[in-house]
């Protein structure tokens, strides 16, 4: 931990922490005590975690996208319900002075750090990496599960490739990006992830399900 | 279900992404020192029940996580506009043509 100071005055000070743990296995993901988990089927659904590193960036566009631009080869999405996405690296638009930046969880507290070294004024920048986690779910029959969950239009026409909505799904909510046609990501609370999984497990269970976890470290 | 249009998210959505947030457009008193106790009551706890085109503020809870106001029927639940907060309300008499 280092207490950073910003601008010279005290009223800025505040704590800077790693929240990953150095210690491996002391850190898990929020599904860590499942195993993998089938129900046969001809075109399972895919269900997968991923560990990355989650920033919530709060401010006015044009501080953040210079600081964001200097550091990461992302655009800032300005447009309402879009994202910007590079490598391992996505941006999704949540309000016009709220962006969601995941990239590869060793990396999160580095870029942390630049982002606020390189913002200034009425801004945040949080990591909620510990708090939230993301599921990618593929399959053709994705989308059948997600026309069981939630009632937003995820239809291709109104849910194009790249899009991110921010939605209730069952009785949580969801911030939703297709990645591909048959491919969406889904972030959700960490708090309501064993509950979502169950739901998700249940819905899939006419077509077939498959749970992977790519790394039990989150 | 009423779908209501966010003119933050730019999207029409379900009723459950929402919140509703009272009636719209209450001017705080600018000095409630030099107010009267009834004047006070009635910014604080006194709101227009009508018939008709009502404008209230909604938030959207599972989404954007912004407040704004629409216009709405509270006859026939018809969500006849929305606005942001700020912005100019729509005139009444326009809408209703």
């Amino acid at each position: 931990m280092d207490n950073s100071q910003k601008g010279g005055s005290g009223i800025e000070r505040f704590a800077q922490m790693n929240q990953r743990s150095p210690v491996k296995g002391l850190s898990r993901s929020p599904l860590a005590v499942l195993d993998k988990i089938t129900i046969s089927g001809e075109n399972p659904v895919i269900l997968e975690e991923h560990s990355l590193g989650q920033l919530v960036l709060r401010g006015q566009p044009t501080v953040l996208e210079a600081a964001l631009a200097s550091l990461r080869d992302l655009t800032l999405p300005v447009k309402a319900l879009t994202s910007c996405e590079q490598d391992y690296d996505c941006i999704r638009w949540l309000s016009p002075d709220e962006w969601l930046l995941t990239l590869p969880v060793e990396e999160v507290f580095d870029v942390e750090k630049a982002l606020r070294d390189q913002t200034s004024g009425h801004c945040a920048i949080v990591n909620v990496s510990g708090g939230q986690t993301v599921l990618s779910m593929q399959g053709v029959h994705a989308i059948d599960v997600l026309k069981k969950s939630t009632s937003y239009d995820t239809d291709l026409r109104n849910f194009e490739v790249g899009k991110v909505v921010t939605t209730t799904f069952a009785q949580a909510q969801v911030c939703l990006r297709r990645v591909n046609v048959a491919h969406f990501e889904l972030i959700i609370r960490r708090s309501f992830a064993n509950y979502l999984f169950a739901w998700i497990q249940d819905a899939s269970a006419e077509y077939g399900f498959v749970f992977n976890r790519s790394d039990s470290q989150a | 279900m009423l779908r209501i249009y966010c003119p933050i998210c730019e999207e029409a959505r379900d009723e459950p992404e929402y919140h509703y947030a009272g009636q719209a457009h209450i001017v705080r008193p600018s000095d409630p020192d030099q107010c009267s106790d009834q004047e006070w009551g009635e910014y604080l706890y006194f709101r227009s029940n009508l018939r008709g085109l009502h404008r209230e503020m909604w938030y959207h809870a599972a989404g954007c996580r912004k407040f704004f106001n629409v216009l709405r029927d509270t006859q026939s639940h018809e969500v006849k506009a929305s606005y942001r907060l700020g912005a100019t309300p729509p005139d009444q008499e326009e809408v209703r043509l």
